[in-house]
């Protein structure tokens, strides 16, 4: 460990988004715990056991060489839909799959081409689990997240404010879903009961922006 | 947590190593991709059928895999549905030129997952794949608020029927015709009396104190849909059978296939009891039992409690659940 200030990066390219992957599962893998407790309390207490077997799965499809951003989510994409199961494997598949087709072409990204990615992805989410906002899923965290770099391309922040924002708003859309009754998967079965519970989907969304952000501000530099 | 496991990781893969070991003769086991085939294949222009959904429900869906029944199924984690290249995997194994019918429960996961599935089996080699989404739990009351209604016992009779039908040589339409029909005439409802214990979490899925039941559960050790003060067997019968009764589809003169399901930790003869209390029940109320199961046959791991599933069956269907299944888990007329 050394005492200087990391310099974030200005732009995301393929090794720094394999970089997002691997933070991604250290912080999955951390919070796995916490995630299966959030899903015993609505759901069905494994989101943390599979996504943890899932990004797992997708660090261990991470080439040893560089590539394109595009060429990491789709393998991430792939290994996630083929290992998670559940709802969450397409629904995160799905995001990653979008977000690499949106990348198609790009050494590297940045506020502004990331932005689109992001919001390509949600739209994935969206179109393949059917859900909108305030239904209590992983949406109420990606589209506040979505909304933070939208507003930060918009505004010419540096990409470390973007993300660090983005993280930010996933994290409170993540709070939110506390007082909201489900409208979609398993926690909708229990109608009202499922009020003042965290869903563990926006949960693990919040985790996934926050690798994001820890990436690009370098904070991660020396533990992945 | 006290569970005969190996280790947490292993326990879908080592249970589908035993069940391989005790059914050689008529199960073939893929433990790489946990899918259980038939050891002999049905005959060639025949329709196949392949379902599948999470571990912990046995004897669903790999114990009814054989003749009369199932071709395939593919066991996902322990309460986590199966991934899209298990199911297009085992439907491309199992055609025999007539196309797969997919019978599918009614859950999130299983119904994604099922879909990128048949989407992949499209775009690979043009099988020709029919689904069917079971969704008889009359817990789950209003489904635009709701995933909509689970899929749960009655995925046994659809599984009994719809694969009598296919071993008759009926086309893929049909199989699919009465594999919704008997979907859509049946309807469940389940009891906890405690909370099951997934292995990956260590713990019981909810607390239930000792006076307390959950009633309207699913099979996924989720809560239900409200917790109640424990009552006689008498009197949960009639809390399980009233709502069913309520939304029971108007039959053609026909009575019913009742199932009195174990979820998989009540001795039978709690269960027997159960069904005794629902036998009596129906009589008062004028509605013919025509065919009858009792058993643990959709589980939900150590739990102790049962569902009750109510069939409106016609002609046809009570004429394919008759027809012979040799299966590890259910097995009659061979």
């Amino acid at each position: 460990m050394t005492s200087t200030t990391p310099t974030p990066l200005t732009v995301l390219d393929g090794a720094a988004v394999a970089d997002w992957i691997r933070r991604t599962s250290q912080l999955i893998s951390a919070h796995a715990d916490e995630l299966t407790a959030l899903d015993a309390a609505i759901g069905d207490a494994d989101h943390g056991a599979n996504m943890k077997r899932g990004l797992a799965a997708a660090v261990d499809a991470l080439a040893s060489q560089p590539q394109a951003p595009a060429a990491v989510l789709k393998q991430t994409a792939m290994a996630l839909i083929s290992k998670v199961g559940g709802a969450a494997g397409p629904l995160y598949g799905t995001f990653f799959l979008r977000m690499s087709t949106a990348c198609a072409g790009k050494d590297a990204l940045d506020v502004d081409s990331l932005a689109a990615a992001v919001a390509a992805g949600v739209g994935g989410i969206v179109q393949r689990g059917s859900a909108e906002a305030g239904d209590k899923t992983m949406i109420d965290a990606w589209n506040p997240a979505l909304e933070a770099l939208n507003a930060a391309a918009a505004d010419t922040s540096s990409l470390a404010q973007a993300v660090a924002a983005a993280a930010a708003a996933a994290d409170s859309g993540r709070a939110a879903t506390e007082p909201m009754p489900a409208k979609k998967g398993r926690a909708s079965y229990l109608g009202e009961r499922s009020i003042g519970h965290i869903d563990p989907g926006a949960a693990s969304t919040a985790l996934i922006v926050q690798a994001l952000a820890d990436v690009v501000s370098g904070s991660a530099a020396g533990e992945a | 947590m006290k569970k005969l496991i190996n280790s947490v990781d292993g326990v879908v893969t080592d249970a589908l190593a035993g069940m391989a070991a005790a059914h050689p003769d008529s199960l073939r086991v893929d433990e790489a991709q946990h899918i259980i085939y038939r050891a002999t294949p049905k005959d060639m222009g025949k329709v196949a059928i392949v379902s599948g959904g999470g571990s912990g429900h046995e004897p669903l869906h790999g114990g009814f895999v054989g003749t009369g029944m199932l071709d395939a199924a593919c066991a996902g984690e322990i309460f986590t549905s199966p991934v899209p290249d298990q199911v297009s995997a085992a439907t491309a194994a199992v055609d025999r030129g007539a196309g797969v019918l997919h019978i599918v429960k009614n859950y999130t996961g299983d119904v994604m997952n099922f879909d990128m599935a048949a989407e992949l089996v499209a775009a690979e080699s043009g099988i020709e794949v029919a689904t069917v989404v079971t969704a008889d739990d009359v817990a789950v009351e209003d489904s635009l608020y709701t995933a909509g209604r689970r899929g749960v016992g009655v995925t046994v009779i659809v599984e009994k029927i719809a694969g009598a039908a296919a071993e008759e040589g009926r086309t893929l339409a049909e199989v699919a015709a009465v594999a919704k029909r008997t979907s859509e005439a049946g309807r469940s409802m389940g009891v906890a009396l405690t909370s099951c214990t997934v292995p990956a979490n260590g713990k019981p899925s909810f607390d239930l104190p000792d006076d307390e039941i959950e009633i309207g559960i699913g099979i996924h050790g989720e809560p239900g849909r409200r917790r109640e003060k424990i009552a006689s067997a008498s009197e949960i019968a009639a809390r399980l059978t009233a709502p069913i009764l309520e939304e029971l589809p108007a039959g053609d003169g026909h009575g019913v296939i009742a199932f009195l399901n174990g979820m998989g930790a009540s001795p039978l003869l709690e269960l027997y009891l159960m069904y005794g209390e629902v036998a009596r029940i129906l009589k008062d109320a004028g509605i013919k039992v025509e065919r009858s199961l009792v058993g643990n046959y959709i589980t939900s791991l150590d739990m102790a409690g049962c569902s009750l599933t109510l069939v409106r069956a016609d002609e046809e269907m009570l004429r394919l659940w008759d027809a012979p299944v040799n299966t590890p888990g259910l097995r009659w007329g061979v």
